[in-house]
């Protein structure tokens, strides 16, 4: 299970966060804090995986953030970079070569999109298409919102 | 979709702030129009505001104000609202939060929305955020999802009882049958969730693994489908054919099958075609092949596929990408105990990794290191080990050093070997070692004599080197005290010797004394050092003179005492010096672990063989006359023997008027040290009033036991009822009292009472006893003392 996925710029400050157990405020901070100075002390071309406390830690970076997820004891790290890479392409498809201002300026957009691709701390959706087609139809919904409610065939 | 203008032009507000303090400027007001706004009725902008509030809340400012407001919005009708109210929820209200429970009510009736996407919001918030009581709430309306025909609806559904399963163990049961059905779906989302719901239900209960071992025919024909199967496009990454249902089939297998045979046969072909087939270019073959590994390892598998595996590793370790180098390390990390040979023959490569540039690799390559040290490659592992401690990063030092200690003291072919490698580790990284090292080493030093010179030519070099590493200097120091004198012969047979003078020796120390990096610790150490010198070197005994004195005014107050006493030792106890200053005696050794299975000598057992001799050469011989004694006593009693035997009668006077001292002597020689004593025990009379007496006698049992016998009788003419007796004995002598025989004294001395005591006089003091007598006579109740200062036979 995944227990936390962070998104955070080069300087520190925290474009995204996901949190997939229930913990308090002032520890979703500490963590946040401890996950950026670790990640941000790495140097380039060492590995992406970090053992911290119980959990292991899979980073990668993506020219100015750095995505960084939490994941438990069983799970696969090269799995994880692969759940990375997904989450980076849906956004890329979706915003059009996104870079760092896209996700800062449509944070919520970041968030239900990545709500259709993870959930409850596991992968919701193996197939991009089904992703992309599940937001198409859900901005869709919103646009018409002043309209009556109208059913939305998904194909697939 | 329209971005959210009120949104961005606030965000942009906020970025371009130059302060801190300007930025907190900015978004108090922001803060302020929001309230504003929340407290109005409905206008458009919620859905702005709401988010607005959410994005001042990722920056860290408290946003508690807006739980209220997401719970209103959540109840809406309207789509865009119930969104960002949904993910207001997930990132404001967890399960902690009081307002958590107000949107249960909103969630159950948004799952039975006519809308999907409004369903998937329900579900997806209950999937991340729900507590155990809505959990439980809502438990049977996702079973009933969980059956829809709704692929969308289904894999979401399918994930929240994922979640509900472990928020509430117990609604497992609920969920087995659906579950169950959802494998012959054809859909990967579904397929995936339905796999995850399967494993986190096999992980919580033993009797649903039992269950759902049924399954692993369905499993692997359907990882048969992915693997075989051509081009997917919509699930195609890198030509693996949807990995991430892949892995999780595979770590599903992987629980199914452990300690399971048959389980874990059925999934052998499986699994052989997996790691075979799968491309292991990309890094997403690579995570295919990975869980593939670790389930072959995990399960009952057979060795060829064993083998296979442990191979794949192997290759992973000679993979340019680092993550893959990791992960290996990791994976045999996880083996090496079990299947060490199969291990050891990547060693080279793990040994390699020891200069990769990238710690974490670093820290993996030397935990398997260590675990790969054998008594076969010793030698070899401990070389690259040393040149791997002589350039680790800092944070791995401790893990080294005492890492390469544990296998010496293991595997270390000779003893000379073992200084040298400690010597080393205390040169390179002495900072960094274990408290215990020290004792350790100077306990290993003494131990090995015939090393003695050697070691102090070693280490008086060493000293010269880096006076800065303390161990080391703390060690040298010892050895230079105590072998000080092997040092100045100037000649060695394992190394070139320096040569040295006592001067240049006492310089040595004296420079260890007053390094300011020198700690407390190590100028005791070096003023002990000095001190011993002055048996074992003849003209400069001066000199250590007036050093100690000096220190004798040290502010350092440990160094202070010692200067102090060993003044002492100079000047009023100088007969004693020679004594106490001489060569330490061989260590104890205590359970550190076997080394070289040399034990040390035990030098008090040396003095007892002696003692014995002694004894046997006092006695003077007399064969004859300890022939007939020995036959004598053997025989038992007194009578004359018989007329055939060569003793013969002429003996016989002899043998009757001496028997005892002879045969005491006798005894003497052959039972040790213990005295048995012949005669009975004599007996004393120690009370005696109104009739009544009461006689002591005892027994010596051991060196420090005794048993003391009292005796009582009575005399007069009544009976005396209720006797008993108390007995009191100095403070360092243990006592304990038996029960008497009886508590009555007939009349006329019917019976005797007896009562023993047990003693137990280890500090041999002068043995008292007081009795105090107690007895009913007559009506009346008597009580006496009587103080006992000598013992018969004592």
């Amino acid at each position: 299970m995944m227990r936390f996925l962070l998104l955070f710029s080069r300087q520190g400050r925290l474009r995204l966060q996901k949190w997939y157990t229930a913990i308090s405020e002032r520890e979703k901070k500490k963590i946040i804090r401890e996950m950026t100075t670790m990640v941000l002390a790495r140097q380039p071309r060492t590995c992406n995986f970090l053992q911290w406390k119980d959990l292991k830690i899979v980073y990668k970076r993506y020219a100015s953030l750095y995505f960084c997820l939490g994941v438990e004891h069983e799970e696969n790290e090269l799995l994880a970079l692969e759940i990375i890479h997904r989450y980076v392409e849906l956004l890329d498809k979706y915003f059009g070569n996104v870079c760092e201002l896209d996700i800062i300026f449509n944070f919520e957009k970041a968030y239900f999109i990545l709500d259709e691709f993870l959930m409850g701390g596991e992968i919701q959706e193996t197939s991009k298409q089904i992703v992309n087609r599940a937001i198409e139809s859900s901005d869709m919904l919103q646009e018409d919102d002043h309209s009556e409610w109208y059913e939305v065939e998904l194909f697939g | 979709m329209s971005p959210s203008v009120p949104l961005q032009e606030m965000i942009r507000a906020i970025r371009s702030a130059r302060t801190q303090c300007e930025e907190r400027g900015v978004i108090q007001r922001e803060c302020a129009a929001i309230r504003a706004q929340f407290r109005q009725t409905d206008n458009g902008g919620r859905s702005h505001n709401l988010a607005k509030l959410l994005y001042v809340h990722m920056l860290g400012y408290p946003a508690h104000f807006g739980q209220m407001e997401c719970v209103r919005m959540i109840a809406s009708p309207r789509y865009s609202e119930k969104r960002v109210g949904y993910l207001g929820a997930m990132m404001l209200l967890d399960e902690k939060q009081d307002a958590s429970l107000l949107i249960t009510n909103s969630i159950k009736n948004d799952l039975s929305h006519s809308n999907q996407y409004v369903q998937s919001l329900a579900l997806c918030t209950l999937a991340c955020m729900g507590s155990a009581e809505m959990c439980r709430d809502l438990a049977p309306e996702i079973d009933r999802l969980l059956r829809s025909s709704n692929s969308y609806i289904k894999k979401k559904a399918a994930l929240c009882a994922v979640h509900i399963v472990r928020k509430v163990h117990d609604l497992g049961e609920l969920f087995v049958p659906s579950a169950r059905s959802l494998l012959s779906e054809k859909n990967h989302g579904v397929l995936h969730g339905a796999v995850v719901l399967i494993t986190e239900l096999c992980e919580r209960s033993p009797e649903t693994l039992e269950r759902f071992r049924k399954t692993v025919p369905d499993l692997v024909q359907i990882m048969k489908g992915l693997v075989i199967s051509g081009y997917s496009p919509d699930h195609d990454v890198a030509g693996v054919s949807d990995p991430f249902l892949q892995v999780r089939i595979l770590r599903l297998l992987r629980i199914l099958g452990r300690n399971n045979e048959a389980a874990s046969d059925a999934m052998n072909d499986l699994l052989a075609q997996v790691a075979t087939n799968t491309d292991s270019t990309k890094t997403v073959g690579n995570a295919v092949l990975y869980e593939t590994v670790l389930t072959v390892l995990d399960i009952k598998s057979e060795s060829g596929l064993r083998v296979l595996a442990v191979n794949i590793l192997g290759r992973f370790l000679l993979n340019n990408d680092r993550n893959i180098r990791y992960i290996a390390m990791t994976s045999l990390q996880k083996i090496v105990s079990t299947d060490h040979n199969a291990v050891q023959r990547h060693r080279g490569t793990i040994v390699d990794c020891l200069k990769d540039q990238d710690a974490s690799v670093k820290r993996r390559a030397l935990e398997l290191s260590l675990a790969l040290v054998s008594a076969s490659n010793i030698r070899s592992m401990m070389k690259e080990l040393l040149i791997f401690l002589s350039s680790c990063p800092p944070e791995l030092r401790a893990q080294a050093a005492s890492g390469i200690f544990n296998a010496a003291e293991r595997y270390a072919p000779s003893k000379r070997w073992h200084i040298d490698t400690i010597l080393h580790v205390l040169t390179t990284a002495g900072g960094d070692v274990r408290d215990e090292t020290v004792p350790n080493l100077i306990q290993l030093i003494t131990n090995t004599s015939e090393l003695h010179c050697y070691t102090v030519h070693k280490l008086y070099r060493a000293l010269f080197t880096d006076i800065s590493q303390q161990p080391l200097v703390q060690v040298a120091c010892w050895c230079i005290g105590e072998y000080g004198d092997l040092l100045l012969k100037g000649e060695c047979q394992e190394t070139e010797a320096v040569q040295v003078t006592e001067d240049d020796v006492l310089d040595a120390l004296e420079i260890v004394l007053q390094s300011h990096m020198s700690t407390p610790t190590t100028r005791g150490f070096a003023l002990t050092a000095t001190m011993k010198l002055s048996t074992r070197i003849t003209d400069n005994v001066d000199r250590i003179r007036s050093i100690v004195s000096i220190y004798g005014s040290c502010i350092d107050v440990e160094l202070q005492q010692r200067a102090v006493e060993y003044n002492a030792l100079f000047k009023k106890y100088d007969h004693m010096r020679a004594a106490v200053l001489e060569r330490m005696p061989v260590i104890q050794k205590n359970s550190l672990g076997q080394t070289n299975g040399e034990l040390s000598e035990e030098p008090m057992k040396e003095s007892q063989p002696g003692k014995v001799k002694q004894e046997e050469t006092a006695l003077p011989p007399q064969p004859a006359g300890q022939v007939v004694d020995l036959l004598d006593l053997l025989g038992g009693s007194q009578e004359p023997l018989q007329p055939g035997s060569s003793v013969g009668g002429s003996a016989s006077t002899q043998l009757t008027a001496a028997p005892s001292s002879a045969g005491g002597d006798l005894l003497d020689l052959l039972g040790g040290f213990e005295p048995t004593p012949l005669a009975p025990a004599p007996t004393v009379t120690v009370y005696e009033k109104n009739g009544v007496t009461l006689t002591l006698s005892c027994e010596q049992q051991s060196e420090s036991g005794l048993t003391v016998t009292l005796t009582a009788s009575n005399s007069t003419d009544s009976d005396i009822s209720g006797f008993t007796l108390q007995a009191a004995v100095p403070k360092s002598v243990q006592l304990q009292m038996r029960a008497p025989s009886r508590d009555s004294l007939p009349a006329h001395g019917g019976a005797k009472l007896t009562q023993l005591v047990v003693l137990n006089n280890p500090n041999k003091v002068n043995l008292k006893m007081r009795i105090r007598v107690s007895y009913t006579c007559q009506g009346s109740v008597v009580q006496d003392m009587v103080q006992v200062d000598s013992f018969p036979g004592l």
